[in-house]
């Protein structure tokens, strides 16, 4: 079948592929719900927004790209024969998204002992769901990139590191849209 | 038919045809009702009528897709049913139980009776005696199904549809849970009413469709499966947190209102992907099926299903126009369209599929079958437009202007005598349906070659 073989050129599981697509399309219909929103109170988001942690977000960002780094780099080196230190890469990889959820839990723990809730503000209700969201979606990625580490067939692999790459991708569109933009 | 155990499949759905007949006399009553409202206001008030409509509809569908899993089941497994006696004693103890609602409503037997008085919470209204009977049927299917997987070959269809069953089956056991707080009554019963029909049954018509394909266009297993896994991913990721569409005034936390939006509006993916499916598999497909009305019939159930629960659903879903629409006409329009797209046509699809098959005979009244579907569905999809406009109207009145809900009630009777026409013309149909389906012609073998057998 023709209209196959296009699916079928797709690295990893299409399953995955699915899935991908639908995360993109919820976390992109968050994003534009968040920017309506905001669009009504240009003023209460600001004031909101300065009560987040930018440095912290910023090393999160940092620590999550040098995470997705090295979860490609893992899948190279199992192409390339080297079964255990592609799987170092990916113990790596699962740990600094580990740290990026410590990261992220100083961060909610502030803003609770700040008394801030999702009910505070409209901006942060969307700023734990977004956020929450996420944050809930590294932690499966972090038990799928273990999961590929232990049973390592490079399509296996590679449909991890998919699924890994697009946590990080809905986090570099979040930092921006969240905590930047004035 | 290759297993004798397929039969089973006959008694379902047999019983299923009649509860079909019963629900759309009910229907066309509580449709009279809209308009003579007097009627049998003393004897069957209108909320009984209600109720023998919409449950006759849930039992009936249930029961076809209990059926649809006898029929093929054992094609899929190439082994016969497990057990044909639980089979029968299933069926029987839903029927015993079905009965004893309809009794247990309509003369109010045992009011306020634990066990065997009826309970107040829509759709779950049966009293506990026959929610614990439809359990033990439930158990039964699941055990003879299950086990007839298990020893035969299992395919992507019947896995996908003993998930679906089995969903079914757990999800309904939130029944039993019913708390004082009507906050939280509301959130537990939405796990059974939407994770069944934006859920489990999801999976189940995908399976069935998917069934129908196979068989009817010939296209390869492989490539079937692929649209399946997709469909039934497609219809979880969105179908299980859209739950929140339902949970925007109930007195939920209002993030909800975000999730269930958001969720919600992507629950038109499956139904979308279902409609690409049937049309592309019969586009590739090689195989000139001589049943060519359960073919209509597979198309109607994609497509209407996708308009009536995809888009109809998008319509009223995100949480700024529901607060406005919300329990309007709108709500009825969609309800109509959505459980006759997805579920009633999928029925008639198998049901025309099997019927000859269990009778041991080539199609027949085909043309009479593609009538039926033609007067249902024309009648279906304007009963639809015409409560559309209805809401419309009565949401701007009612809810916008602030006229009273029966002064608006009057301004819109109109609609209302439209859609009980378009209700007669669905009766019509069904009537077609049921004589087609039930009453072949004579066999007619002409000694040409060139002439198909009648």
């Amino acid at each position: 079948m023709s209209d196959t073989s296009v699916l079928d050129e797709l690295p990893g599981e299409l399953l995955m592929w699915v899935l991908i697509i639908s995360e993109l399309l919820v976390f992109g219909a968050g994003l534009v719900a968040f920017l309506s929103v905001r669009a009504t109170d240009p003023d209460g988001f600001a004031q909101a927004q300065s009560a987040l942690h930018r440095t912290g977000a910023g090393i999160n960002t940092i620590i999550l790209i040098t995470s997705g780094f090295l979860a490609a780099l893992a899948h190279q080196l199992r192409l390339a024969g080297s079964r255990g230190r592609a799987r170092m890469a990916l113990i790596s990889a699962a740990s600094l998204g580990v740290i990026f959820l410590w990261v992220k839990g100083l961060e909610y723990a502030s803003k609770a002992a700040g008394g801030i809730s999702w009910e505070t503000h409209p901006f942060f209700t969307f700023y734990y769901l977004l956020t929450g969201f996420h944050a809930a979606h590294v932690v499966a990625g972090i038990l799928l990139l273990l999961l590929v580490a232990c049973y390592d067939a490079p399509r296996n692999i590679e449909t991890g590191v998919a699924f890994w790459h697009m946590v990080d991708l809905v986090w570099l569109l979040l930092f921006p849209v969240i905590y930047l933009l004035q | 038919m290759k297993y004798q155990t397929q039969k089973i499949a006959f008694a379902y759905f047999a019983v299923a045809l009649a509860l079909f007949a019963v629900q759309i006399l009910g229907g066309l009553l509580a449709g009279w009702v809209y308009v003579m409202p007097n009627t049998l206001s003393e004897l069957l008030p209108f909320n009984i009528i209600r109720m023998l409509h919409t449950n006759s509809l849930i039992v009936w569908l249930l029961l076809g897709f209990f059926g649809a899993a006898y029929f093929l089941i054992p094609e899929e497994a190439e082994r016969e049913i497990h057990s044909p006696t639980i089979a029968y004693l299933q069926l029987i103890i839903l029927v015993l139980g079905t009965a004893g609602v309809v009794v247990t409503y309509v003369f109010n037997l045992f009011e306020g009776n634990w066990l065997l008085g009826k309970e107040g919470r829509e759709f779950l209204e049966q009293p506990k005696w026959v929610k614990m009977g439809i359990v033990v049927a439930a158990l039964m299917f699941l055990y003879n199904v299950t086990m007839t997987v298990l020893k035969g070959k299992k395919t992507a269809i019947s896995n996908i549809l003993l998930l679906g069953l089995w969903g079914l089956a757990l999800l309904f056991l939130f029944a039993f849970y019913n708390p004082e707080n009507l906050s939280l009554d509301k959130q537990y019963w939405w796990y059974v009413v939407h994770l069944w029909v934006e859920g489990v049954w999801e999976l189940i018509m995908a399976s069935i469709l998917a069934y129908l394909m196979l068989k009817l266009t010939g296209v390869d297993r492989e490539v079937v499966e692929k649209w399946l896994y997709v469909i039934v991913a497609a219809a979880l990721f969105s179908g299980i947190l859209g739950t929140g569409h339902h949970y925007y005034w109930i007195g939920s936390p209002a993030y909800w209102q975000w999730i269930g939006s958001i969720f919600s509006s992507l629950e038109v993916i499956p139904f979308f992907a279902m409609m690409a499916f049937a049309f592309i598999m019969v586009w590739k497909g090689r195989r000139d099926h001589p049943n060519k009305a359960a073919l209509l019939w597979s198309l109607g159930c994609a497509t209407l299903a996708f308009f009536g629960a995809g888009v109809w659903g998008f319509l009223h879903t995100l949480h700024g126009v529901n607060y406005y629409t919300h329990g309007t006409q709108i709500t009825a329009a969609h309800g109509h369209l959505a459980f006759y797209g997805a579920y009633v046509c999928l029925n008639l699809a198998i049901f025309t599929y099997a019927f000859p098959i269990l009778k041991g005979r080539d199609p027949y009244n085909q043309v009479l079958n593609m009538a039926s579907f033609w007067l249902m569905s024309g009648g279906m999809v304007f009963m639809t437009f015409t409560l559309t406009f209805a809401g419309t109207v009565q949401t701007h009145m009612q809810r916008v202007v602030g006229d009273y809900f029966m002064d608006v009630q009057d301004a819109i009777s109109i609609f209302y005598w439209m859609r009980f026409g378009s209700g007669v013309v669905v009766l019509i149909g069904v009537l077609l349906f049921l004589y087609s389906i039930l009453v072949p012609r004579r066999e007619v073998i002409s000694p040409d070659a060139t002439v198909a057998a009648e």
